[in-house]
């Protein structure tokens, strides 16, 4: 029987987070959405923005700015702001090193990914965050799999994966003590083509790293990496120009991008949907050991 | 494309991971990297074949152990539906880990190995898939290899499943004969069975009727936040905003707003795409009254002629989740729907003993993983309709007043 009644799977998954959404809003009085300029954070400020219709988004972005990032993401994301007409936060990762906080590490696969951990927990302490929505999705990684709706950390911003606490129905428990946060996924629920499907749905704007362009980069560990002033060449390495596009979009020094030819949202869809590869494959900080991300997220990771 | 959320539970042996990592791979949702990384492990172990249940393994402790310890969750997706899988442990400690995955699920996997038969745990599921109020079944006769692909061994564990699940309240269950291993019946018809004349299991997935699981009859909208934007152009703008929990809401319809019982009509209902003449679950949307009167969260605006109950003594079904039991006298936070009330145990009526479905009378101790029918009193008026009525409005989880951590599950009965 035909029923009208029923919404299709991207306008339910919007639904919810959209619920996710408000209920953070409705729960906390410090909430934020941890904003990266990747789809995944475009796509969850974008669900925001329908959440609190006609009003403003009533939360901060908060960027945690490596001081290694591709430019365009940085014009992204301050065009966004100016948008929206809301606050943004910008904790840095070189004043987290400047001041003793943070180590940089050394040597040729060198990143300051790990080092957002420290400058994450710090900017969210110091503005006393109490919950950070993030774009993070079940479908990415094995750690992520088990990851709730609204997470739990304690006062040292850490993971428990073996405490979790159950979530049934629809119904959260943001329920903390003093100095604790939560992390809140409200796209849990979608894998990579609803993502890349809904962008090209609502006609979203993302950065231009997304679509094919020419760039000089280096092959590395299976993926093309980009030229930059951070990237150290290691013997036998050599600079080509490619015609290439990133999947995921982190730090200048992690993200490699792959050759392709999709210069519009619906050849991106087209090859997402027929890719044979994970798009977390692309990134050298989880090629680090089976447990990388677990072991990232416990320490409070994104 | 529809969503359909379902459940799976099994222990170690009965191959429910390695059923899982054949869906997801026959449905082509692994990627190479992910199944290169699979072979690898299998190869590590000494395995002869590649191990499909690897796909499912989760965090460190889990590998470890070789037990999955929490729910996952698992996506694919054909081109006819999207499927989510909680994909929870079936073990008796693990009772809490399928009441959270049951509830949010519309149908349950249940797996049975071929040469056991209905064993407890197949029962323990596929009752807590009936309290939860899960509408459909399908039992998966796992295994059919071992058992020389029998009509007959097939034939006897359906008699038994079905004796069984004449004492449970689920309306549709299907049997399906598979070997998860060779991938019988998974996808593709097996030629192994040419006897067995139904769909094969993705097939049933796909096309198994789900439109009709919300609840389109009783109107209840639960209020999360109220929305007032502070601009010239909204000036006197007041949206209610939340997620439709059951039937159809309609601009112009006559509500009522509880517990205040204060009466107005919608005067629009707003979304970021623009208005909607009416909106049904489970949509997100704000709705604008005619009347200017006092909405906040917590409060359901409902239809007139079609009201839930405001109570505050409460006959719930409860599985606890916490390892230590409540304690005489306690108080706790009480979350339904977007209300939070304190509520307390007044009296434990039984205990259900989840592998005979049997009360247990005498025994008023409640530990981790019980399932018990209680009877509770809330400081304030609880709005809610029965659990078989409404799987949102009729739900609620119990918060540890000092740990706040979620200590029960409970459902609601009348």
């Amino acid at each position: 029987m035909y029923n009208k009644y029923y919404l299709n799977h991207l306008q339910e998954l919007e639904s919810e987070a959209i619920y996710v959404i408000r209920e953070v809003a409705a729960q906390f009085d410090r909430p934020a959405i941890l904003f990266s300029g990747g789809k995944d954070s475009i796509v969850v400020t974008h669900l925001a923005r329908k959440a609190f219709f006609p009003a403003r988004i009533p939360m901060p972005l908060i960027h945690i700015d490596t001081g290694h990032n591709f430019s365009e993401t940085i014009e992204f994301r301050d065009k966004l702001v100016a948008e929206l007409g809301i606050q943004l936060i910008v904790g840095s990762v070189q004043e987290a090193i400047d001041k003793g906080r943070a180590v940089e590490e050394r040597g040729i696969n060198a990143s300051r990914n790990e080092l957002q951990i420290v400058s994450l927990l710090d900017t969210i302490e110091a503005h006393k965050i109490d919950a950070a929505m993030g774009g993070a999705r079940r479908d990415e990684e094995k750690a992520r799999a088990k990851e709730r709706f609204f997470s739990h950390r304690d006062e040292f911003g850490q993971w428990d994966p073996k405490n979790q606490r159950p979530e049934l129905w629809n119904i959260f428990n943001g329920r903390k003590r003093m100095g604790e946060h939560f992390r809140v996924f409200p796209i849990s629920n979608w894998t990579e083509m609803d993502v890349w499907n809904y962008i090209l749905q609502e006609n979203l704007p993302i950065p231009s790293l997304y679509f094919a362009h020419h760039r000089e980069a280096i092959f590395r560990d299976g993926t093309w990496l980009p030229n930059s002033e951070f990237l150290v060449l290691r013997e036998g390495e050599k600079i080509e120009m490619k015609y290439m596009r990133f999947r995921t979009l982190g730090d200048i020094t992690i993200t490699g991008g792959i050759e392709s030819e999709a210069d519009s949202l619906e050849k991106i869809v087209m090859e997402v949907s027929a890719t044979r590869s994970t798009e977390r494959g692309m990134r050298s900080d989880d090629k680090r050991s089976d447990t990388s991300m677990e072991d990232r997220k416990k320490q409070g990771y994104f | 494309m529809e969503l359909l959320r379902f459940t799976t539970a099994g222990s170690v042996d009965d191959g429910k991971s390695t059923l899982i990592g054949r869906l997801l791979y026959d449905s082509k949702s692994i990627f190479e990297d992910q199944m290169e990384a699979v072979k690898q492990s299998s190869e590590r172990k000494g395995l002869q074949h590649v191990d499909l249940s690897l796909l499912t393994d989760g965090l460190r402790s889990e590998r470890e152990q070789g037990i999955t310890i929490d729910v996952a969750y698992r996506y694919f997706a054909t081109p006819k539906r999207k499927f989510i899988i909680s994909d929870t442990p079936g073990h008796i400690q693990y009772t809490r880990n399928m009441v959270t995955g049951a509830s949010t699920s519309n149908l349950a996997l249940v797996l049975v190995d071929a040469r056991h038969g209905v064993i407890e745990q197949t029962c323990r599921h596929s009752f807590i898939a009936s309290l939860l109020r899960i509408p459909h079944i399908i039992v998966c006769v796992n295994k059919m290899d071992l058992v020389g692909y029998s009509e007959e061994a097939f034939n006897k564990v359906v008699e038994q499943y079905h004796e069984f699940a004449s004492k449970l309240d689920i309306k549709d269950i299907r049997y399906i004969p598979i070997s998860a291993l060779d991938g019988d019946n998974v996808v593709n018809r097996s030629e192994n069975m040419s006897w067995y004349k139904g769909a094969s299991l993705l097939d049933t997935l796909e096309t198994i009727h789900i439109g009709s699981d919300e609840n389109h009859l009783d109107a209840r909208f639960p209020v999360q936040t109220v929305i007032r934007p502070h601009a010239d152009e909204y000036h006197d703008y007041r949206g209610y905003a939340g997620r439709i929990a059951g039937g159809i809401f309609r601009t112009g319809d006559k509500v009522t707003i509880l517990p205040s019982g204060m009466t107005s009509k919608i005067k629009s209902i707003d979304t970021f795409d623009g208005p909607l003449q009416e909106a049904f679950p489970p949509m997100s949307v704000s709705i604008c009254l005619e009347d200017d009167i006092d909405v906040s969260r917590g409060d359901m605006i409902v239809k007139n002629n079609n009201q839930p109950e405001v109570g505050q003594d409460i006959d719930v079904l409860m599985c606890w989740m916490s390892s230590k039991g409540p304690r005489p006298g306690a108080k706790y936070y009480l979350k339904s729907t977007t209300n939070e009330v304190m509520a307390i145990i007044k009296e434990v009526i039984y205990k259900i003993d989840i592998n005979t479905m049997q009360r247990i009378e005498q025994d008023n101790d409640i530990k981790m993983n019980d399932m018990a029918r209680v009877k509770m009193r809330t400081t304030r008026p609880l709005i809610f309709d029965e659990y078989r009525r409404n799987r949102i409005t009729g739900s609620l989880i119990l918060i540890d007043e000092a740990t706040y951590e979620t200590v029960a599950a409970g459902t609601i009965h009348c």
